[in-house]
């Protein structure tokens, strides 16, 4: 599913991260845990096709991500990658609904909105479905980001940091939920953080020094 | 939710920036628009009453208010002048002059002049009866199409003239009922709105309220006769001699001027016969063309500041697209991105923010539109009121096309630096520094 190897990214003139090499199968969980500062974001980046690296190769599904043009990696990218933020951030001047829809548009996906109002459903939104994103509770936000990266059926579900802003209820909802989701998708699911809570829920974790 | 319908919500989003720029466009294309229809409208109707004529001749004055007052019914007139003097003119076989047409002028009725004149106005202007028949006997009037329409004249309708041309009921004469006779079809130039009637008519109406003031006391119960259709009233009934020879035999009597065609404008006695009438004569000759000239340079100076004025505005709001482009891009950043991230090509954020500016500025074209020619309808208002002269409001000048290419430059032009930079826009330095 997911393949790395040898991976490093050099910001001009400063730090250079250096990544281990990540295998991760379909409907597997992977944890990459450290500290701030040791390039998660970036290797999360990398990974999602949104950050070339330095050096390295990234494969999903066999397919070289960097390799690909500009227009066909962005098209790749809405395809097959969902990606969950530490902060939920929308599109501020439309509902909860329309940010879904404008994610299946921008995959090059036509809108549908049964799937759209099922999805609201499964993630307890129903009735969030016309509100701005800005009115909604952290929870109930990230909720809507878990539902807008899984919405065009992605292989490979990223999380950044997606629990470091709630407290243990809302922490357990969302990782259960990521977790189910990506399930029910035979998605790969790889959560960045430095989120020790996490370490309980998964067997396979690395840890980036 | 396509691009287009996420720009408007985009747009809607910041209600106070859109307002603003809203104005700003609206006040710049509304004013380029109010100034270009009423230029437009106004060539028009002084170049539709030139209707062919290369000279006025009047009293000594201004040449300006000769033409404005004879051609455009606008000014009131330099004076009289005598048919002694003028016979000259006005006499049939003149070699250099084709039709000379003499207007007696100095009633009018509600705010429509009337204008004494003989058959040859109507050969000027091209105007046919639409009903009725043309005036001939004391007191009879033929109407202009847009006066009988605003005063709803019919055939039989009588009316009391007053002196001057505004519409006072304190200087209502005392004699002379009018008649309406015929009604004339409309022309588009100023004839539709004069009451034209015999200049005998217009001396009768004089002589009486100068002379015989209280010659004829019941006139007030005359006019409540007049519902009685009293069809053969003697003193409509009595025919004029509307020649040309019956006018210049009145020596003694005076007109208020004359319009003349030549039989060829290019002719060199032609050209130098306003010289010759000026130098040599008690008459003013003045030239249409060149008088008009002078006004539109007049009007120029005016017009070139106000639209100087509105390109301005239009730049400002130009740049007011551009600032607030600008300030939602960098509130937006990470919206965009995200746009990215979602599958978004690079190409879709510059057409985003295009259409955003886009937007603006076709709404701002839109209003600006709405605006000037509500605006003209009450300057409309205003004019018919003052002068009884009419512009369409609603009619559109032709270079509407081309103002709507210039806002939607406008538009682009503003946006295109905020949407280069969107397509730019580097989203992993964009989603980590959120």
């Amino acid at each position: 599913m997911l393949e790395t190897s040898q991976i490093s990214h050099n910001y001009k003139g400063t730090q250079i991260f250096n990544f281990p090499d990540i295998i991760c199968q379909q409907e597997s969980t992977l944890l990459i845990l450290g500290h701030s500062g040791v390039g998660k974001t970036t290797l999360l980046h990398i990974l999602g096709g949104i950050l070339q690296p330095s050096k390295g190769k990234i494969s999903i599904n066999n397919t070289s991500l960097y390799e690909m043009a500009g227009n066909k990696l962005d098209d790749f990218r809405g395809k097959n990658i969902g990606i969950v933020f530490q902060k939920p951030h929308f599109v501020q001047s439309i509902s909860a609904q329309e940010n879904l829809m404008l994610a299946q548009k921008m995959a090059g996906n036509s809108i549908d909105k049964q799937h759209i109002n099922d999805l609201l459903k499964k993630m307890n939104l129903e009735n969030r479905a016309n509100f701005k994103t800005y009115t909604m509770s952290q929870g109930e936000q990230q909720r809507l980001s878990i539902a807008r990266a899984i919405i065009n059926g992605p292989k490979l579900i990223l999380a950044d940091e997606p629990t470091s802003a709630l407290d243990d209820k809302n922490c357990d909802e969302v990782i259960k939920l990521l977790e189910y989701q990506s399930k029910s998708l035979k998605a790969a699911l790889i959560i960045v953080t430095h989120d020790n809570r996490l370490k309980k829920y998964f067997k396979e974790h690395i840890e980036l020094f | 939710m396509s691009l287009i319908k996420l720009a408007w919500k985009n747009i809607i989003h910041n209600p106070l920036n859109l307002l603003l720029n809203l104005i700003l466009l609206t006040l710049g294309i509304g004013l380029i628009n109010f100034i270009l229809s009423v230029n437009n409208q106004l060539k028009d109707k002084f170049d539709k009453n030139l209707a062919g004529i290369d000279l006025v001749i009047g009293a000594k004055g201004s040449p300006l208010q000769l033409i404005l007052s004879s051609m455009y019914h606008i000014d009131a007139p330099t004076g009289n002048i005598s048919i002694e003097e003028s016979k000259a003119f006005l006499r049939e076989g003149h070699p250099l002059i084709k039709r000379s047409v003499p207007l007696s002028m100095g009633d009018s009725y509600k705010g429509f002049r009337i204008i004494g004149t003989d058959y040859s106005m109507l050969e000027l202007y091209n105007a046919e009866l639409s009903e009725g028949k043309k005036w001939s006997g004391i007191y009879e009037v033929t109407a202009g199409f847009d006066v009988a329409r605003q005063l709803k004249l019919s055939i039989g309708s009588r009316f009391k003239s007053s002196h001057g041309f505004n519409d006072d009921e304190d200087l209502e004469h005392d004699h002379g009922t009018f008649k309406v006779v015929g009604i004339l079809n409309p022309t588009g130039s100023v004839i539709d709105q004069l009451l034209l009637c015999s200049s005998e008519s217009v001396w009768e109406v004089h002589d009486h309220s100068e002379h015989d003031k209280e010659e004829n006391p019941q006139l007030e119960t005359d006019e409540h006769e007049d519902h009685n259709h009293s069809e053969h009233d003697e003193k409509y009934d009595h025919q004029n001699d509307m020649s040309r020879q019956h006018l210049l035999e009145h020596s003694d009597k005076e007109i208020t001027s004359i319009l003349v065609q030549y039989t060829n404008r290019t002719n060199f006695q032609a050209l130098s016969m306003p010289r010759n009438i000026n130098q040599n004569t008690d008459l003013q000759a003045a030239s249409p063309a060149y008088e008009i000239n002078r006004l539109y340079d007049m009007m120029g100076t005016g017009t070139k500041a106000l639209q100087l004025i509105a390109i301005l505005i239009a730049i400002v709001s130009a740049i007011s697209i551009f600032v607030s482009l600008l300030n939602s891009l960098r509130q937006r950043k990470y919206e965009l991105s995200l746009l990215r991230v979602l599958g978004g090509k690079a190409r879709s954020l510059l057409s985003l923010i295009l259409t955003e500016g886009l937007i603006m500025s076709i709404l701002g074209f839109i209003l600006g539109m709405i605006t000037s020619h509500l605006a003209l309808s009450v300057l409309t208002g205003n004019l018919s009121e003052k002068y009884n002269y009419s512009f369409n409001a609603w009619t559109l000048h032709g270079l509407e096309a081309q103002l709507l290419i210039a806002s939607v430059f406008l538009g682009l032009f503003a946006a295109l630096i905020p949407a280069l930079l969107a397509y730019k826009t580097n989203i992993h330095k964009n989603l980590s520094e959120a």
